[in-house]
């Protein structure tokens, strides 16, 4: 121990030249395309147009944000929907995830596993198409409705906040029930039936030992559910019709129709900044770390 | 009558499919007694008690805890608590959560809690383990933990599936006596698990032997040992030799077996009366290794009347303290044995190759009519 | 189970990879014209013609005009040989992000071009003296009106009719804009240039577009997504571009395309090129071909609507033509407005209004 190992040391300096060699990729990813993007939007969202072509510094695009009631509504409704979607999908894809994980046995439970994913083997596009085609006023479901009696004329689903919200949880289930499946996979049944023994029933057992074991699943699928609602573009807006409001069509918005890039990327880096906080105040909500979640 | 059982068993049976687990077990537990279950792997001992916890329904029978039939009555509402095999124990709680949990789900209130928690803990001999995390206790600190959660229940009964096999040598021998002795501190009813017979023989009032889902004996570990009552107990509880042979007569007390390998071994006529053996019966003969006695070659006394004789060429010494043994091939038919050396070290010198003289008792000689050959391959391998 | 999860990253990752390669793999090397334009004015007929003609390949992207000055302007003018916007939209554009090179009239075979409509779009896209537009198709939009369920509907603030209460639908875009103020009385156009003026009209428009809104069904957002919802019935009036109606007429005649009675809004889609196009030769190839006569009439068939080149009408047939007649009477015709260019600043304003009516409960 106290003279100094010359192998050791060879070995040491090769593997960091090996762990460096190995992050490479992974710092060039970060660097290119997660920092270097975000430090132009940064850019972009502090300056303001004067005319052709000529732009100065400038808070004018936040200001624009915080004074425009529309803008703010938009964001926190975004914000409070995802959150929405994102407690709803938990609470659904729960059960799913506990009974595949603890229930189901053998084959039937990768079969199971399996029919979460199909959903995934056509683009979100395809798939909110499809709920267009079950949901509009002459849709699948309101003809089913009249065949069946139940209503008299046809019934129009689209369009409103519920089918914004169905759309939202269908399109993260995977997402959710993933993460959760493999964390309950990996608590062990006798802990579930110790609970029991021990004179705990469905909810208790649930919360005090089901619960606090699958909370690093819950934490991440809740993480990634959050994020791709509240990035998510195409299921508000087409499900959503002429009120469906989401931040994200806002960015595009401004972006696209309005080349008005400035404002775009000030909404950009406030929705950054909004899903960060968001995460942040989940993760110390539930007492999870993101190295917890993560690994 | 029956509410001194706190347990009893009427025909229980558990089917799976076509495959019984447990075929027609019946069985009663005095109040406060340590009662084993000790059987080869697979042979239904889990499916059992799992049924006494109420985690399986019968197919078939009756479950009765201080004598009112629990059949139907959820695992949490039964007054059984179960230590199991891998403890189970709470890893998101800390250990005096952990021991508290059954008391919160009772709605017991905090203050009665917390001193019977502090109280329980001091009772397994870990009053400061509390605030303890679980992945902060060794193998043995969880043992007791994962008892102490149940204890303080206070339940009628205390289901252990294995509860050391999880634990190395050392502190599984160390944690029987310990065992032991909290279960007869307390006083309450212990149902113990186990495939080891030396626990079960240790620790335990009362054994039941568990074969292919049925009891083959009921008793105490000495009736066991000393008195087994099918071949497969006299197998796998102890060490025993075993031939196979037939009864070619009876007389003077003393019945004489002929060998298949040839030879001939003497026993005591008088067990024969009670299972009905008579001449032509082939029988599978059992004798334990320390009932042989040993003589250097030429010394034993051949030529008393009944006393079996034999000789034998040593294969293998087996040394192990105080239970040390020896491996003989026998000279007349080539028969493996085992026999226990002497604690005197009367024998420490002897070498492979020597000849040793070999005698015991006609009334140590075990019979029992032969079984087919499906359970005798079955009890070769629970010996194994 | 975690066996499985292994699977599915696994899957995962390949998926991506794949994605990545396929990425790559995009970069063919062949003389290509990279074609920046809308749905039909590149039918495969014409582009496999053009392709054995010349020997060029034909990659088309399909766009809108949004889209395309976006697309433009993130790479500075490059990844496209030939665009399509609309007149209006390229002199502010151009202004804005130098996004195009001025035509160079020599290599155009300006004789194939109706004269008429050749000289507006070159008024229409100068900047600085130089012509940054020629016309190729141009068309109109007004309303799609199922003229049984929905007779009344003649003009844009008919939609807010309570007859069509629910069933009806337009887009949350300029041109709705532009045609509820004409339909209000007041004149857009001609307050194109005094930003104030323009304001105090689209302040009426955002009132009546807020008090219009319970009538909506939905906003539409693509074409086909509006053809469903009037083919289906759930849609009996909407203002939309007069090709939908057409084609929808063909189905069923009692929905067509009406002008509406304070006129229709004319637009006109150019060719133009993307500052950095690579393969100027090949796009003034294309313009050449498609403007002949045969040609133009092949994309009228495909697009619906009809080209600036002179003579295309006797190719086109007849359906369509009888179409355009019953939809545009002469005075109809006369009644047209054409967009002017758009100055800069106005879709500032306007986003505003549109953003406004959709946030409106
Ligand atoms: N759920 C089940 N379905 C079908 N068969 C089962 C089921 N549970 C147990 N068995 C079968 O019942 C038999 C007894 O199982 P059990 O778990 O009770 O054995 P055991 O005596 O506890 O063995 P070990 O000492 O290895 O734990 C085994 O053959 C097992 O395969
Ligand atoms: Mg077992």
């Amino acid at each position: 121990m106290s003279t100094p190992n010359p192998t050791g040391s060879v070995a040491g300096n090769g593997l960091k030249l090996g762990v460096l060699l190995m992050a490479t990729p992974l710092l060039l990813w970060l660097v290119l395309l997660v920092l270097l993007p975000h430090i132009d939007l940064l850019m972009v969202s502090l300056r303001e147009r004067i005319s052709y072509g000529k732009y100065e510094f400038s808070f004018v695009n936040y200001i624009e944000f915080f004074t425009e009631p529309l803008y703010w509504n938009t964001y926190v409704r975004t914000a409070t929907m995802s959150i929405l979607a994102t407690a709803l999908t938990l609470l659904i894809g729960f059960p799913v995830a506990y009974y595949i994980a603890k229930v189901m046995r053998g084959r039937a439970k990768n079969v199971l596993f399996l029919l979460c994913l199909i959903p995934f083997w056509v683009s979100e596009l395809v798939r909110t198409f499809g709920w267009m085609i079950l949901l509009r006023e002459s849709g699948v479901v309101s003809h089913f409705l009249q065949w069946a009696g139940l209503v008299d004329g046809p019934v129009e689903m689209l369009y409103n906040d519920v089918t914004i919200m169905v759309g939202l949880v269908y399109t993260s289930m995977l997402f959710m029930v993933v993460p959760l499946v493999s964390v309950l996979d990996s608590l062990d049944d006798s802990l579930i039936e110790a609970g029991y023994d021990l004179g705990g029933n469905a909810f208790t057992v649930t919360r005090d030992i089901v619960i606090p074991h699958a909370m690093p699943g819950i934490a991440s699928g809740c993480i990634v559910v959050f994020m791709l609602t509240l990035g998510n573009y195409l299921t508000p807006t087409l499900l959503g019709g002429k009120s469906s409001l989401w931040f994200t069509d806002q960015i595009y918005t401004q972006f696209i129709t309005r080349f008005n890039w400035e404002t775009g990327s000030a909404f950009g880096f406030l929705l950054l900044v909004l899903s960060s906080f968001i995460v942040w105040l989940g993760l110390k909500l539930s007492r999870q770390t993101l190295s917890d979640t993560v690994g | 009558m029956a509410d001194q059982f706190d347990l009893e068993c009427r025909d229980v049976v558990k089917n799976f499919g076509q495959f019984t687990a447990v075929d027609q077990v019946s069985l009663t537990i005095p109040q406060g007694s340590f009662f084993s279950i000790l059987g080869p792997s697979g042979c239904g001992k889990t499916t059992l008690l799992r049924m006494l916890a109420g985690f399986l329904e019968p197919s078939g029978g009756d479950i009765l805890i201080k004598g009112k039939s629990v059949l139907g009555v959820a695992p949490n509402r039964r007054p059984v608590n179960m230590v199991f095999q891998h403890l189970a124990l709470f890893p998101m709680m800390n250990v005096a959560d952990n021991v508290a949990y059954g008391l919160r789900r009772r709605g017991v209130d905090r203050a009665t809690i917390k001193s019977r928690v502090s109280e329980t803990l001091a009772r397994v001999g870990l009053p400061d383990a509390g605030p303890k995390q679980i992945n902060q206790l060794s193998g043995g600190q969880k043992q007791r933990i994962a008892i102490a959660r149940c204890l303080v229940l206070e339940p009628a009964v205390l289901l252990l599936d294995e509860p050391l096999g999880a634990l190395d040598l050392k502190l599984r021998e160390h944690m029987k006596v310990e065992l032991k002795q909290l279960q007869h501190e307390i006083g309450t009813t212990f149902v113990y698990i186990t495939h080891d017979q030396s626990e079960a023989l240790v620790m335990s009032d009362q054994v039941a032997v568990m074969n292919a889902g049925r009891f083959e004996q009921v008793g105490t570990p000495q009736e066991l040992y000393y008195r087994p009552q099918t071949p497969f107990v006299a197998g796998f509880v102890g060490e025993s030799n075993r031939w196979q042979g037939r009864i070619e007569t009876i007389a003077d007390g003393r019945a004489t077996i002929r060998l298949q390998s040839g030879g001939v071994i003497y026993a005591a006529a008088d067990q024969f009366g009670m299972s009905g053996q008579t001449v032509g019966q082939e029988v599978d003969v059992f004798v334990r290794p320390e009932a042989i006695s040993l003589e250097r070659q030429g010394q034993g006394t051949t030529n008393e009347p009944g006393l079996n004789h034999m000789q034998g060429r040593v294969e293998n010494l087996l040394f192990n303290g105080a239970a040390s043994s020896v491996q003989l091939k026998e000279l007349a038919t080539g028969h493996d044995m085992n026999v226990a050396l002497p604690q005197t070290g009367a024998f420490a010198d002897i070498r492979p190759g020597d000849i040793l003289d070999l005698g015991w008792k006609a009334d140590q000689t075990k019979c029992f009519p032969a079984v087919a050959t499906k359970a005798a391959s079955q009890t070769d391998e629970a010996i194994a | 189970m975690s066996k499985n999860t292994g699977s599915l990253r696994t899957t995962m990752l390949a998926v991506s990879a794949l994605a990545g390669v396929a990425l790559l793999a995009g970069t063919a090397q062949a003389e290509e014209l990279r074609l920046l334009t809308w749905g039909g004015y590149a039918p495969d007929d014409v582009i496999e013609m053009f392709e054995k003609e010349t020997g060029i390949d034909v990659e088309v992207t399909l766009s809108n005009n949004e889209d395309m000055i976006s697309k433009l302007r993130a790479t500075g003018g490059s990844g496209f040989d030939l665009a399509q916007p609309s007149q209006d939209r390229i002199a502010g554009a151009q202004k804005e992000y130098g996004i195009y090179k001025p035509m160079d009239m020599s290599k155009v075979d300006t004789a194939k071009f109706i004269p008429s409509m050749l000289a507006a779009t070159k008024t229409n896209t100068t900047v600085d003296g130089d012509v940054y537009g020629l016309p190729h198709i141009w068309g109109t939009s007004g309303l799609v009106v199922n003229t049984k369920e929905a007779p009344d509907v003649k003009d844009y603030t008919d939609l807010c009719n309570a007859d069509v209460a629910g069933k009806v639908s337009y887009r949350l875009k300029r041109p709705t804009l532009i045609g509820f103020a004409f339909a209000m009385g007041m004149d857009p156009f001609a307050a194109y240039g005094d930003e104030a003026k323009y304001q105090e009209i689209l302040d009426k428009v955002e009132q009546k577009l807020i008090e219009c809104k319970p009538n909506v069904k939905t906003y539409w957002e693509g074409g086909d997504a509006l053809l469903n919802l009037v083919r289906s019935g759930e849609v009996v009036a909407a203002m939309a571009w007069d090709t939908g109606g057409w084609k929808l007429n063909s189905d069923n005649p009692d929905i067509t395309f009406v002008a509406p009675k304070s006129g229709a809004l004319g637009w006109v889609d150019t060719f133009a090129l993307p500052r950095k196009s690579k393969n100027e030769d090949a796009a003034y190839k294309w313009i050449n071909f498609v403007m002949q006569p045969e040609i133009a009439a092949k994309i009228t068939a495909s697009a619906g609507n009809f080209t600036a080149s002179k003579g295309a009408d006797a190719f086109v047939e007849g359906q369509l033509k009888t179409q355009f007649q019953n939809s545009f009477p002469q005075e109809a015709l006369d009644n047209i407005k054409w967009y002017p260019p758009v100055p800069a600043g106005l879709e500032t304003l306007e986003g505003k209004v549109l953003d406004r009516v959709k946030a409106a409960q």
